[in-house]
């Protein structure tokens, strides 16, 4: 018995060492061996990255699997739709994951890019990796714009109408990206094709290869540490390793993430509204999803003019400054004055907060 | 060299991009035989209360049909001047209204009035023929 483990032991050492070395992965050992973890109060942050990939995965294969049925036409995406929701077996439980898993990939993203911004890890030399970041929601957010349309029920259509109407007014670009996205004058299959093509394809290819460079530069920068902890004395800081102690906390959170995203689906399916008719009004009461509701209040709020500027052009001019300044806040705040922190740390509570606010309030009324 | 390679690499982005660029834009002329469609008739006047409005088709886009509490008949093409979303005519509140961001406007002249819509609706002739309500472009 003693004989034979050792021959299996034996087996598996001589398989490991042909696939080190004829992967190189000796490097990788290496780097996982030197990766360290801050231990701090805020170190919960540091989760939310992973919970956002792991949301990630399950849309990939999710929407794989969605693709065996739903139909990118016209005639016939609603009705594949109300298939996969009442007729093929687990198809409910597919679809409300991946769209569940929506929700929560954007919550997750929005909560990992806000918790970095407060740790101030957008400072040098981490510039390029917050600039990613920020690209990566911008992604996120569209996945979840792209994605909505193709149900093609009634509120889709709407929330498709507008955001079109939105990319079509910015200034500079929206000339050409609007028709271009919407693929003639009015919604139409033209539309879904395109919307089904940057969906499936596009975004995902793009997302994946700006990850890939988010998280190479996350290895080569270590993870980032807040001022008041890489303040305190050498001796007195405290690392944990990455491999294994981290990342078998990483696992245990996926797997937290992935309980939260099933309760969700059980007890709450994803449904699916009536098909959508272009000539008919929009409902009483439409809304977008939650993650767009801080801008549809927003646009809500806003006179037909301000001042010499239409009330849209000058609503979209504002938020595309809201964004502008968490992409030039490496620049602002560089770690050189406590006064620019605070500026940048005000500028983040009045984001998150306006948002929180305009979402409640377009939710209520 | 460098310069050379540039130049090349700029004259072949060009040429690869630009008909990918084509090739997604819409086509003008797109605009399908519907759109010429001149009149429409949308219902016996029977048929729509006052104080009521009716959604319809006409050609490729949505139009509203407004019998107001005077009697009279009034169209508009019932797209939005905010953000393109279709009006309805809401008799609670005797205005046309949008959904989307709360827009209003005179039920009839199209007249925006109230909530962020900058412009006012674009008007269509309405005659009654028979009692068939026919609405045409203006």
């Amino acid at each position: 018995m003693a004989a034979e483990l050792q021959q299996e032991n034996k087996l598996a050492k001589l398989i490991g060492n042909f696939l080190v070395s004829r992967l190189s992965l000796a490097d990788l050992q290496h780097l996982a061996a030197k990766k360290k973890v801050p231990v701090h109060k805020h170190s919960l942050w540091y989760y939310m990255g992973g919970i956002t990939m792991i949301y990630f995965a399950v849309q990939v294969v999710t929407g794989i699997l969605l693709m065996v049925y739903y139909v990118p036409e016209i005639n016939a995406a609603h009705a594949s739709i109300l298939k996969i929701n009442s007729q093929i077996d687990f198809g409910w439980f597919i679809r409300s994951l991946h769209s569940w898993g929506s929700t929560l990939m954007i919550l997750s993203a929005a909560v990992h890019l806000f918790s970095s911004f407060f740790m101030r890890a957008y400072r040098q030399p981490r510039e390029i990796t917050w600039w990613a970041g920020l690209v990566l929601m911008i992604l996120c957010l569209a996945f979840g714009f792209t994605g909505y349309l193709l149900p093609w029920d009634d509120l889709s259509f709407f929330a498709t109408k507008v955001g079109l109407d939105i990319t079509a007014k910015a200034p500079l670009v929206g000339g050409l990206l609007g028709p271009l996205l919407k693929g003639g004058n009015m919604i139409s299959q033209a539309t879904i094709s395109r919307f089904f093509g940057i969906h499936v394809a596009i975004l995902p290819l793009t997302l994946i290869s700006l990850l890939a460079v988010h998280l190479m530069l996350v290895q080569s920068h270590g993870m980032s540490e807040p001022a008041a902890f890489a303040d305190t004395p050498p001796e007195k800081r405290r690392y944990e390793p990455f491999f294994p102690d981290f990342f078998f906390k990483d696992m245990l959170v996926w797997i937290l993430a992935l309980n939260v995203l099933f309760v969700l689906v059980v007890l709450f399916p994803w449904g699916v509204g009536p098909e959508a008719n272009p000539f008919a009004p929009a409902p009483i009461g439409i809304k977008p999803e939650w993650y767009f509701l801080g801008a549809f209040q927003f646009l809500k709020l806003i006179p037909p003019m301000v001042g010499p500027i239409e009330g849209e052009l000058f609503g979209i001019l504002a938020m595309s400054l809201v964004g502008l300044g968490f992409l030039i806040m490496p620049f602002i705040d560089n770690g050189s004055q406590r006064r620019r922190a605070l500026l940048a740390t005000i500028y983040g509570v009045a984001v998150v907060l306006g948002l929180i606010f305009l979402s409640i309030w377009g939710a209520l009324s | 060299m460098r310069t050379a390679l540039g130049t090349v690499a700029v004259l072949w982005g060009g040429v690869a991009l630009y008909p990918i660029y084509r090739y997604l834009a819409p086509r003008p002329d797109t605009s399908d035989d519907e759109t010429q469609v001149t009149s429409v008739e949308v219902c016996k006047l029977s048929e729509l209360p006052k104080n009521s409005g009716k959604n319809f088709r006409f050609g490729s886009f949505p139009a509203l049909l407004i019998h107001t509490e005077d009697d009279g008949l009034h169209a508009f093409k019932a797209v939005c001047t905010h953000l393109g979303c279709t009006v309805q005519y809401r008799g609670d509140i005797q205005r046309i209204f949008c959904a989307c961001h709360g827009g209003q406007y005179d039920p009839t002249t199209g007249k925006n009035i109230a909530g962020p819509p900058p412009k006012p609706l674009d008007s269509l002739k309405v005659a009654v023929v028979n009692d068939q309500v026919v609405v045409s472009r203006a």
